[in-house]
């Protein structure tokens, strides 16, 4: 029995799943020990977690500027919500169709869908027709439209899992009782379907959370439609986009700007709800990792 | 088909219009826009106004040295990620697969996703703070405490690769992780006891039973990969190194570079062409990978 050397190959494990998790935590450990370190000790040591003296300078700042970082967290929470109900709405008005083995041209329909996949026109087209036709560009709908609403990806995996796991014979007694397919959708369909309902809702989520791509092509002089990854984006370029009257009277008041701690400061506001709320959706999180990646 | 039949499919066809306009619009539509690729765009003309120019685009994007980095990076960007992601993968899910206290299992599977739940721009921030050059974390408490003077990150491209490699790692190698991990503990059980009771050790299961039963995953993920080679992620390509000029020979990717062509440049040919020979490319790549799987081994075939 080789039990000595399973037991040491148990341990090397055990240690480097610790090793691995501080790794992925540190850099976020750094951001937040960095956003309460006192100016003089950022521009003395740069960014560090054992700060040589605390300080609340950056998030004092960003308190001037509280507007635009809460109107900035308006428009990513109504752009997730909007963004994702009407995903799920669609993907799932979409994919219980294609689950119904006698709909007339479902073939033709799934690969409609599985042609997205495959094959598309990239950024430059879809940029023209969004802003050209759509006149999508500076309004809020450019962040809910472009890209993120529908993917061919979310509608065969919501499919699969309608075909597999509502048997027939139950759809059949619901349209023998005279029941419409709206009905059937509604009340049959989708209670047993809470669990992809809510792993697509998840990553659909996540998605919109964080999305800055169509801020960024398509948010060009609305700024105040900016979401948070957006204003995020802005800052690192331009660190002066925050400053408004107030901030500048604190300029004008001699109170140095503490940009090297800013910096962080807005990045550990712009993490701290997705770490608050993880833990609560782990489970369903993980769920949708494991179906997305292997079936589809 | 008889038109009862379409009339009791007729709500059906109605639930799935919605989804089928979307699609029309954000995937059909611009493949019309493909052929931008082949005509001197003129804003006021739009896409079907503007006149033909044959093959100049082309020809204009090639005459300069950035297609060749374009593809070259785009291309092995790609492979050098999916080397690294297929093992690290394998090795952490057989890792975590082995860890005995059920503790350390929950938490560290917790805490190796939290970097796939964060967003590019918020990375770019991490990388900054490890990196920057008056403040990072890296000239200050390691570089210089060894003696060593302090490295303008952001303006050497040769640390790019390694750097952009590091990064795209760190981020997702949770979530590979995670698809193996959940493949590994739904194999048969009893396989393992067998070999146990033969006398096999952790090494000997994990060569001959757990690596053979990986084979359709490791196949169907690297099918997706190979379909993705011509994609770059446009975050970390853009974020991470900050949109800095003078990286871009390291970081240029197709999708970047398309990026540039079409919100910072008034001519947007060479993007366009770029952008043409990418999804041509992208869909070629898909369609020949799987057909390859198909002959080898055709029930991992994705379609």
């Amino acid at each position: 029995m080789n039990s000595r050397s399973d037991k040491i190959f148990s341990r090397v494990s055990t240690a480097l799943m610790i090793l691995l998790a501080l790794i992925c935590v540190f850099p976020i450990v750094l951001l937040f020990m960095s956003s309460i370190t006192s100016e003089g000790a950022l521009l003395k040591n740069g960014y560090s977690i054992f700060p040589e003296e605390f300080g609340f300078d950056a998030y004092q700042y960003l308190w001037f500027s509280r507007e635009k970082i809460l109107r900035s967290y308006v428009m990513t929470i109504a752009s997730t919500t909007v963004g994702t109900s009407l995903s799920v709405i669609i993907t799932t008005l979409f994919a219980y169709p294609l689950s119904r083995k006698n709909l007339p041209g479902r073939n033709f329909f799934a690969f409609f869908v599985f042609f997205t996949m495959l094959f598309n026109g990239g950024m430059i087209p879809s940029y023209m027709m969004w802003v050209q036709t759509f006149h999508i560009k500076d309004t809020f709908w450019a962040l809910i439209f472009p890209s993120l609403l529908l993917s061919g990806f979310a509608v065969i995996m919501m499919r699969t899992y309608f075909s597999t796991n509502i048997p027939d014979n139950i759809l059949e007694a619901a349209m023998i009782d005279g029941a419409s397919e709206f009905r059937i959708l509604i009340s049959v369909v989708v209670p047993m379907s809470k669990p992809i309902l809510s792993t697509v809702g998840l990553m659909t989520a996540l998605a919109y959370w964080n999305d800055w791509m169509n801020g960024l092509y398509y948010l060009t002089k609305r700024t105040d439609l900016y979401t948070i990854q957006n204003l995020l984006n802005r800052l690192i370029t331009s660190a002066d986009f925050l400053s408004n009257n107030q901030a500048n009277s604190m300029i004008a008041a001699n109170i140095q700007v503490p940009s090297v701690g800013v910096r962080m400061a807005i990045a550990v506001i712009a993490i701290i709800p997705i770490l608050v709320i993880y833990p609560f959706f782990q489970k369903g999180f993980i769920k949708g990792i494991v179906i997305g990646g292997v079936k589809g | 088909m008889n038109t009862r039949k379409l009339k009791r499919a007729l709500p059906l066809y109605l639930m799935m219009l919605p989804g089928l306009v979307y699609l029309v619009i954000n995937n059909y539509i611009p493949l019309a826009g493909l052929q931008l690729a082949f005509k001197k765009f003129k804003y006021v003309e739009g896409i079907w106004g503007s006149p033909w120019v044959g093959l100049k685009n082309f020809a204009f994007l090639f005459k300069t040295r950035d297609a060749f980095n374009l593809f070259r990076n785009t291309v092995g960007y790609n492979l050098v990620f999916l080397i690294i992601n297929t093992i690290l993968a394998i090795v952490v899910a057989i890792m975590l697969n082995e860890v005995r206290s059920g503790m350390v299992r929950k938490v560290s599977q917790t805490l190796i996703l939290i970097p796939y739940l964060l967003s590019y721009v918020v990375i770019s921030y991490i990388v900054y703070a490890l990196l920057g050059q008056s403040s990072g974390m890296i000239n200050n408490s390691i570089l210089v405490p060894l003696g060593i003077e302090k490295i303008s990150w952001y303006t050497r491209p040769e640390y790019w690769p390694f750097i952009l490699t590091f990064v795209q790692a760190w981020k997702s190698f949770g979530y590979h992780s995670i698809i193996y991990y959940a493949t590994i503990i739904g194999f048969d059980k009893s396989l393992y006891e067998a070999a146990a009771v033969d006398g096999a050790g952790t090494w000997k299961c994990i060569r001959s039973i757990t690596l053979p039963l990986l084979k359709p995953t490791i196949i169907t993920l690297t099918l997706m990969s190979i379909g993705r080679m011509f994609y770059s992620d446009f975050g970390l390509f853009f974020q991470v190194p900050m949109n800095s000029g003078m990286l871009q020979k390291a970081t240029t990717t197709i999708d970047t570079y398309v990026y540039r062509g079409l919100m910072e440049s008034s001519d947007i040919g060479r993007a366009a062409a770029a952008g043409f020979l990418q999804s041509i490319l992208g869909f070629v790549t898909v369609l020949a990978a799987n057909m390859i799987v198909r002959r080898v081994e055709s029930e991992n075939a994705l379609f």
